[in-house]
Order: structure tokens, then sequence, then C-alpha cells
């Protein structure tokens, strides 16, 4: 019994990095040249490379959601935040004499603040997470062109430059500091308590709080913390770009991150949080992009390729087909047995 | 006696009202008819949407795939007149036929294998987008002389104003939507299934078959929004209508239905377009405000109702002296007394 159970929650840990194993074995396949790596000036490049360097703002923004999910929650306006926080960035870099870190600081503050003001809404007025970040993802966008002035503001600065397109030690400074910043939520929540307190509240909510558990007070904390994340994916996207387009950036970014959050295996309803799996995630719908594009595949195949992958995983999790596959499976044994 | 029910609604057009009052003071142009019709007419495919995701809001779900559904069927009808050669009668209804088929898929897959109808109409999203640009990239003109004869149509109102072809066929699926609501067996189903499953299926609400019903009108009330997006504009474009679906579900709230289901009522979503509408139209009036205003406004106005509805939840609950789930009380007496 307990083999059984051990068994099976490791095919369901398993089956994303196989997958993502399985897609890139294929893109190779196809693609001559796709696993090369090559290292010029003391930087390593190629597609593997390309595809971290790329899947960055959406693992991040990934990393945030998955947490905001295993309480129960969503996070609609993490696009908004982006754009948020590409203005301040672009503005505060082009208007005044600030120091960059300052000016990081700032962004990420904005970022922050964008969350505490989701989180209040949910856990303070007890309004439901879609429609509480809703709010934000309706009116974000406005407030970001407010800052920009409606235009698309470019800017230059060395170290907004290094963090988006720079290297560190060969590999992708983005990358590296994306890693770091999971290495330490997953210490965060795995070596403390505090991984379990938030499951428990994504659990049941009224239980946890039975328990002791401060709800209200962590809720808030993980919408600051996603706020955070979408903050750090926003200033890369505008050093991506050199500018704040308070329009694009990060537009539909949010769809990617719950679609990342939902191949790692959690529920939508709450309860399991799958750090390492989500980054997986956002790596296989980045490397499903790039494979389409170097492939020679219509890029307009994309949307629909990510579609039915969502579908296929949605169908796959849902409790109808496992007892569908667990009965069929039973009933195989029978026969054999008999 | 006034039903707390009664209240959002009425809020709601109180502040249509002092909107609208506030433009006819402040501006000469607005006391015209013309600016009304041309609301009815420039918010047309808004408005059907609306009315269609208010059942669904209603049912205690969300569709985020109405925005693409509306540029799916755009390009769908563009292909079939004029790449086909098909007649437009003929293109609309199969495009209609379509857009339902795909949404009663989606509400197979949320009733029969219970997944979340968030994620699901997600992948919808991406689905009828990629569909799109499948058919085609580019933004192409709808040339028929059917198309000609349908713009011409115009009844003439006192004033300058008067109703175009698309208002009147969106005040004609405005009225099929209000009726089917309040005066169709379905329609008490739909209140039934968002104010509690598990009482409607023991009640002898068939939930499954009323969740499939609910996703494929939703389907078929966004391809009508289509086709009437695509009688406005002349044109198909792939990347028409993006976010409509953030429109659809704010005009829906601020038109008082109740998110967690039960409660609402889809003349409300009407009212809530047009507030949305006429926003927009005394930001273009002032001169002076950039757009972006429209989507700060929204977004407060959002806030503002959401809150309200909590307090009227809140203190519904708190003077009634029952303890129940706050949305479940009155979607149940609704039932009982229609």
């Amino acid at each position: 019994m307990r083999f059984k159970s051990i068994m099976r929650l490791e095919a369901r840990t398993l089956a994303p990095i196989v997958s993502l194993f399985l897609l890139i074995v294929g893109t190779a396949l196809v693609v001559p040249g796709f696993l090369k790596l090559s290292i010029v000036d003391g930087h390593i490049y190629g597609s593997l490379i390309d595809i971290l360097h790329r899947s960055t703002p959406t693992a991040l923004i990934a990393l945030g959601m998955a947490v905001v999910i295993g309480t129960k929650g969503i996070d609609l306006s993490v696009g908004a935040i982006i754009a948020i926080c590409g203005a301040v960035t672009a503005v505060l870099t082009t208007s005044t004499e600030l120091h960059p870190l300052i000016v990081l600081g700032c962004a990420l503050l904005a970022g922050m603040a964008c969350g505490l003001w989701n989180g209040t809404l949910v856990a303070v007025f007890g309004i439901q997470p879609i429609v509480a970040t809703l709010i934000l993802m309706v009116a974000g966008r406005g407030i970001a062109q407010m800052i920009t002035g409606g235009q698309i503001v470019t800017f230059h600065s060395d170290f907004i430059d290094a963090i988006g397109n720079g290297f560190f030690m060969g590999l992708p400074a983005r990358v590296v500091l994306a890693a770091v910043i999971v290495a330490i939520t997953i210490l965060v929540l795995r070596k403390t308590a505090l991984g379990m307190f938030l499951e428990a509240v994504g659990g049941n909510s009224e239980a946890s709080r039975l328990v002791g558990i401060d709800s209200k007070l962590l809720i808030i904390m993980v919408y600051v913390f996603s706020g955070f994340c979408a903050a750090l994916a926003g200033v890369i996207i505008a050093a991506d770009i050199r500018g704040a387009d308070a329009n694009n950036a990060g537009l539909w970014l949010e769809l990617d991150a719950i679609l990342a959050v939902v191949i790692a295996g959690a529920s939508l309803s709450g309860g399991r949080i799958y750090l390492g799996l989500t980054i997986v995630g956002a790596l296989i719908i980045q490397t499903l992009t790039t494979a389409i594009l170097t492939s020679g595949l219509p890029a307009q195949y994309n949307l629909i390729v990510k579609a039915s992958i969502i579908l296929l995983v949605l169908l796959l999790q849902s409790k109808v087909t496992q007892n569908f596959i667990k009965a069929r499976v039973q009933s195989f044994r029978r026969a054999s047995d008999a | 006696m006034l039903n707390e029910r009664y209240l959002p609604v009425i809020a709601t057009l109180l502040v249509f009202i002092l909107l609208y009052g506030y433009g006819m003071v402040e501006y000469k142009g607005f006391r015209d008819t013309l600016v009304f019709t041309n609301l009815l007419t420039d918010n047309a495919f808004l408005i059907v949407t609306a009315v269609g995701m208010s059942f669904v809001i209603i049912s205690g779900g969300i569709d985020l795939s109405v925005g693409s559904m509306i540029a799916f069927v755009g390009v769908l009808l563009a292909y079939l007149i004029t790449g086909l050669g098909i007649h437009p009668v003929y293109a609309a209804i199969i495009a209609l036929c379509t857009a339902t088929f795909f949404g009663m898929i989606m509400g197979v897959i949320i009733a029969y294998f219970e997944i979340q109808p968030f994620i699901v109409t997600l992948a919808g999203l991406f689905l009828f987008r990629g569909l799109a640009y499948m058919i085609n990239l580019n933004s192409v003109p709808i040339d028929h002389e059917l198309l000609v004869t349908l713009s011409e149509i115009y009844v003439p109102l006192p004033g300058r104003g008067g109703l175009t072809f698309i208002a009147m066929a969106m005040l004609a699926l405005l009225a099929i939507g209000v009726v089917v609501a309040k005066r169709t067996r379905f329609g008490l189903n739909v209140y039934a299934v968002g104010g509690d499953v598990q009482s409607a299926a023991l009640m002898g609400v068939p939930v499954k078959s009323t969740l499939v019903r609910i996703y494929a009108l939703s389907g078929l009330y966004s391809g009508a929004a289509g086709v009437i997006f695509a009688i406005y504009t002349g044109s198909a474009y792939p990347l028409a209508a993006v976010g409509v679906e953030l429109d659809a579900i704010a005009a829906v709230v601020i038109g008082g239905t109740l998110l967690t289901g039960g409660v609402g009522f889809v003349f409300g979503a009407f009212l809530g377009a047009l507030i949305q509408g006429i926003i927009q139209t005394l930001i273009i009036f002032d001169g002076s405000l950039n757009s972006w205003w429209t989507k700060v406004a929204i977004g407060a106005l959002l806030l503002m109702f959401i809150l309200m509805q909590k307090a009227i939840v809140h203190f519904t609950r708190r003077y009634s002296g029952k303890n129940p789930e706050p949305p479940e009380q009155p979607a149940l007496e609704k039932v009982e007394s229609t």
C-alpha cells in the first residue's frame, strides 16, 4: 500500500520533467544543432541558454503565482504590475539622477505595493481573488500609461541593462538572478514551517485559522511576494527592450504563468505548492515556443499547440479521467487474475 | 417591498443617470439623442458579449474566451464571404453554429470532467485566437452589398439620433436574454446552479446539462457579438477585441451580478456596459483627459461596486438573523418565488 502511494507521487512529479526532456530530445532530432553550446567571449551561447534566458520573466511570475494558487488564490494583475514597474523604472531613469539601485528598489516597492493592495482586498475585505486582482488588471495598465504619459519611454542605464542582458559567470545574469530567487523561495518554504502554513491556508482556511495560523497576514504576504516577482520580471522586460511599453509589456504573461503552475500539477483549488515543477512548467512553455519557431512551423501554431497542451493536461489531471483509468486498470487486473 | 437584491442594479442605474446628467449639464452636444444612440451602436458588441457572460457568471462560472471568440468569428466570416463566396446570411449562420459548438465543448469539459471554468475557458482563449491566426494573419475588409444595405438601415428618433441595425440587433438579443433568464426553466436552473450546486441537484435541476447549455449560450452570444463587430467595423482582424472578456466581466459586475453566482440581472450587464461607454464618451467630450483615464475610472467603479455588494451581503446577513452562505439564500428564494 505504502509502496504504491510513493510510486504514484513519483509518477506525478516525474511527468513534467519527462515531458520537458522528451520535448528537448524531440526538438533536437528535428532541429540540428539545438543542443549545441558554444563559448564566445567567455559567455555560453546556444538554444538551450536562449530558452533559459527567455523563460526568466515567465518563470519568476510563475513562482509567485504558484505560491498564490497554493493558498487557493489567483493573481490576474501580474501583467499590469509588470507594466507599472517597467514604467517606474523607465521614468525614474530618464527624469531623475537617482542611483540605479534606488531605481530598482523603487520599482520593486511599487510592485510590492500593488501586491499589498491585492492582498488587502482578498484578506481584509474577503473579495474573491479573481475579482480582487481583476480590478488592478483593468486599472493597472491605465496607471502605467499615466506614469509614462501615454508614451513608450526608452531609457539607458548600464546597471539595469546588466540585469536584463548582462552575463554572470558565463551565464545570463537574469537567469542567475532568477535561480537565486527560486532557491531562496524553496529554502524558505521547505526548510521552515511557512510552506506548510501556506498549504494549510489553501487546503482549508477555516481549519488553519482554528489551529492558530494567521491566515490573513499570510495571504497578504503571498500577494506581496507575487507583486515582488512580477516587479522583477517587469524590470527585466523593460531592460530587454530598453524601454517601457505600458500597453504591451507582459501582456497575457499571467496566463502563461497560470499555465506553468497547472502543468506542474497544482490544482487551482489550492493546497499544493510545487515550486521546482512550476519552473519546469515555465521551461516547457518556452521550449515549445522556441521549438515551434526554430523548426520552421508557422508562428501562429504556437497558440493552438499551447491550448491543446493545457486541455490535455487538464483532462489527464481531472478526477473523472483518473477514476476511469483506475477502474480500467482494476478490471484488467481482475481479468488477468482469473 | 424593496428587496436588497435590487440595490446593486438601482445603484448602477443611479450612477448611469448621474454620469449622463453630468454630461448633459456640462456639454451642450450631450443633450442630443445622437449621443445615446451612438452609445448603443458603439457598445453593441460589448453589450451582447456581456449578456452571454451574465448567464455564465450567474451560474458561478466565468468565460475568458469571449474576446478571442469575437475575433475568430470575424475572421471566419471574412473567409467564408470573401474567400469561399458564401452568402453573408449563411456565413453568419455557419459562424454562429461554430461558436455555439465550441462553447458547448467547453461546457462539456467543465461539466463532465469537473475542471474549473476559469482554466478551461483560458485554454479556449488561446485556442480561438490561434484558430483566427490560422485562417488569416492580416486585417481584411468584408465586402458584400448586404453589409452596405444593413449599414444603411436607420430608424430616426427625435433629435439627430437614430437606431442602426446593430443597435436594434443588440436590443433584440438583450430582450431575448432577459426573457430567457427570467421566464424559462433554463433561466431558473441557471440561478439555482449558481446559488448552490448541491441544493440544485437535490431539487432535481439537471446540473450538468444546464452547465453545458450555459457555455453554449455564452458561445452563441459572443459569436453574435463577433458578427455585430464585423458589421460594425466592416473588416476582420485576428487581433481584434483583445481584452473584451475583461470589459464584459466588468460590465456584468458593475451591473450588480455577484461573481459568486446565484444573484444578478441580465439587464444590469446592459447598464454596466453603457456606463463604460459613457465614461469613454465623457472623456472624449472633455478633450483634455487622456484615454487611460477610462481604464482607471472603470477600475475604480469596479472596486466601488464590489465593495458595495460586500457591504449589502454583510448587512443582510447581520439583520436577517440567519447565518447562511450569503449568496445562497436569495438565490433559493428566487427559484421558489418565481
